[in-house]
């Protein structure tokens, strides 16, 4: 058995209590990176990149296919986009789509969140709102498009309720899980000021909860586009009005391939631009802002 | 020995005018008679309190003494009208407190007391104007007023999560007494920062009594922060929540202090 030698006892040194310099030290000027560093080492580029290369791909492998019934190429699909933005068809299409969608999408945000706040306010509404949310939030809402159409008849009525079914439980749910997780040092600070009832849910509850309901319009959002697209491929025969959905169908059964891709290139589009200008902005202006969420 | 023994007076016998010559009752700020307060549980209610009384006079400083589990932090609610009694009562001003209300502000331990969506500034302004006290400029000009006071001017328009753990206190603080409350209630405000931090914040709160003389309800856990803070000690046994005893802590000595810290920590020891 080797015994390790003890380290020595380590030396006396002098106390030293230097004056405390008065000077301030060198104020950082200025942000920590430029603007410039910041774009270049920001993850836009490299998702750019892999985006180009899977281009590529596609190019690569429809050229090999070399059939534009099936797989048309990237570039036939990037040409068909053009013209179709260039001659205001799918800009058109797309208005007709956004138009609908916003209509459903807010009623089902004014829904949510009103039975979310009432739930609040009593078990009785707690609990109605927990098993509504449980029995619908798994059920498709497209399932309930043909009930809707028997109900509302062939039009925008009927989109609009399946659209608002895609938007009210997952918002709901998010909400009020966001509500119940609100600290509780904070709602009794908030009773402490005689805060109650519509007051105390505006000025306390919904704020508290913010990121959670901020994730929930997220998953709304994604819902009701998809729901919308797939309810357009059903119907919108009448009188020519269809969305996006509809150009989509329509031109699969003229076997315009390379539209179709086109009308699915602009679904994702919308829904990334969607994403990235409206809900990353208010994110950063809301809950980044006050450290509420990294 | 004498000193301590005027010092050290058990309250077995019920809460009342201190002995002495035939004097008159003095003013209370807050009453809590017989107070119980329990806690529905799964299978069975917790009791978290048992028959406590104690009274306040006011401008004076009374802390709350007791190992968890003693119900310091229950009493507390229960003054703020965030926990209703199951037994006695609670009167603040002869009035029986019935909810919470503007006129006891509470600071607790937790940073996340203050909004996090709100600066500094409107922290401190936003109990004035939903209480209904005063308008929104008015509310900023006292709240930009009460920052000064506890050095946080600087800072008016900083959010939360930007402040150190002490500047966030001092912002708890400056909320509360920027309400002027009938009884301000602190519960265990220092004690999630460091020593040095905590010792500091006593001193300012000390500070601030010597200037405002509000009427403070404060829960510790520390023997040590007891004697700086309290005037007056209010020693808790845990499981449930009883008095053990209640002393004056009020111009004392150091040898004294030093005494009756060493009393309490016996009576909290004990077995």
């Amino acid at each position: 058995m080797t015994v390790m030698p003890l380290s020595p006892v380590p030396a006396i040194r002098p106390d030293r209590v230097p004056t405390l310099s008065v000077t301030e030290p060198a104020a950082a000027a200025g942000p920590a990176q430029s603007r410039w560093r910041g774009m270049f080492a920001s993850s836009a580029w490299r998702q750019l990149l892999l985006l180009t290369v899977l281009a590529a791909l596609w190019e690569g492998a429809a050229r090999w296919a070399d059939n534009e019934l099936l797989l048309p190429t990237f570039t036939a699909a990037a040409q068909a986009l053009g013209r179709g933005l260039w001659s205001g068809e799918l800009l058109w299409r797309a208005g007709i789509s956004l138009q609908l969608l916003l209509q459903g999408y807010l009623l089902g945000v004014v829904l949510a969140l009103s039975m979310t706040a009432l739930a609040t306010a009593s078990r009785w509404g707690r609990d109605l709102l927990a098993s509504l949310t449980a029995m619908f939030n798994p059920l498709p809402a497209i399932a309930l498009l043909p009930l809707a159409l028997l109900w509302f008849g062939l039009g925008a009525r009927s989109l609009i309720f399946v659209l608002v079914h895609a938007v009210l439980w997952p918002l709901a749910l998010a909400a009020s899980a966001g509500f119940a997780s609100v600290p509780e040092t904070l709602r009794m600070a908030g009773r402490n000021y005689g805060l109650t009832g519509p007051r105390y849910v505006w000025q306390i509850l919904l704020p508290a909860a913010l990121p959670s309901v901020l994730s929930g319009l997220r998953v709304a959002w994604a819902f009701a586009w998809r729901t919308l697209i797939a309810a357009e491929l059903f119907f919108g025969a009448s009188s020519g009005q269809g969305g996006l959905g509809w150009y989509i169908f329509q031109n699969r059964n003229e076997l315009m391939t390379d539209h179709v891709f086109a009308g699915l290139a602009l679904v994702i589009l919308i829904g990334w631009l969607v994403e990235r200008l409206v809900f990353s902005t208010v994110e950063r202006w809301t809950v980044r802002r006050w450290g509420m969420q990294r | 020995m004498s000193a301590l023994a005027t010092a050290v007076l058990p309250v077995s016998a019920p809460a009342g005018p201190r002995p002495g010559p035939a004097q008159a009752p003095l003013p209370m700020r807050l009453r809590v008679e017989g107070l119980s307060l329990d806690y529905p549980g799964d299978q069975r209610v917790v009791r978290a309190t048992h028959r406590v009384d104690f009274q306040v006079q006011p401008a004076e400083r009374f802390v709350l003494l007791g190992a968890s589990g003693c119900g310091k932090s229950s009493l507390l609610k229960a003054v703020g009208g965030f926990l209703a009694p199951a037994e006695g009562r609670i009167l603040l001003d002869d009035q029986v407190i019935r909810g919470p209300g503007p006129d006891r502000v509470a600071v607790f331990q937790e940073f996340d007391q203050l909004p996090p969506w709100k600066t500094v500034l409107d922290n401190v302004a936003f109990p004035l104007t939903a209480s209904g006290r005063l308008d929104k400029a008015q509310a900023r000009a006292r709240a930009r007023q009460w920052l000064d006071r506890v050095g946080l001017a600087e800072f008016a328009q900083a959010f939360p999560h930007q402040l150190s753990g002490g500047m966030k206190q001092r912002v708890a603080i400056a909320r509360a007494l920027a309400m002027a409350p009938r009884m301000l209630l602190m519960d265990e405000p220092f004690a999630a920062l460091d020593a040095l931090t905590r010792r500091r914040m006593q001193d300012e709160l000390l500070a601030l009594w010597e200037q405002e003389r509000f009427t403070l309800l404060f829960v510790t856990h520390s023997i040590e922060e007891a004697l700086n803070v309290g005037h007056r000690i209010l020693v808790l046994s845990p499981h449930p929540g009883r008095v053990r005893a209640e002393f004056n802590a009020q111009g004392l000595s150091p040898a004294q202090r030093h005494q009756l810290g060493q009393h309490i920590e016996n009576l909290l020891f004990e077995r």
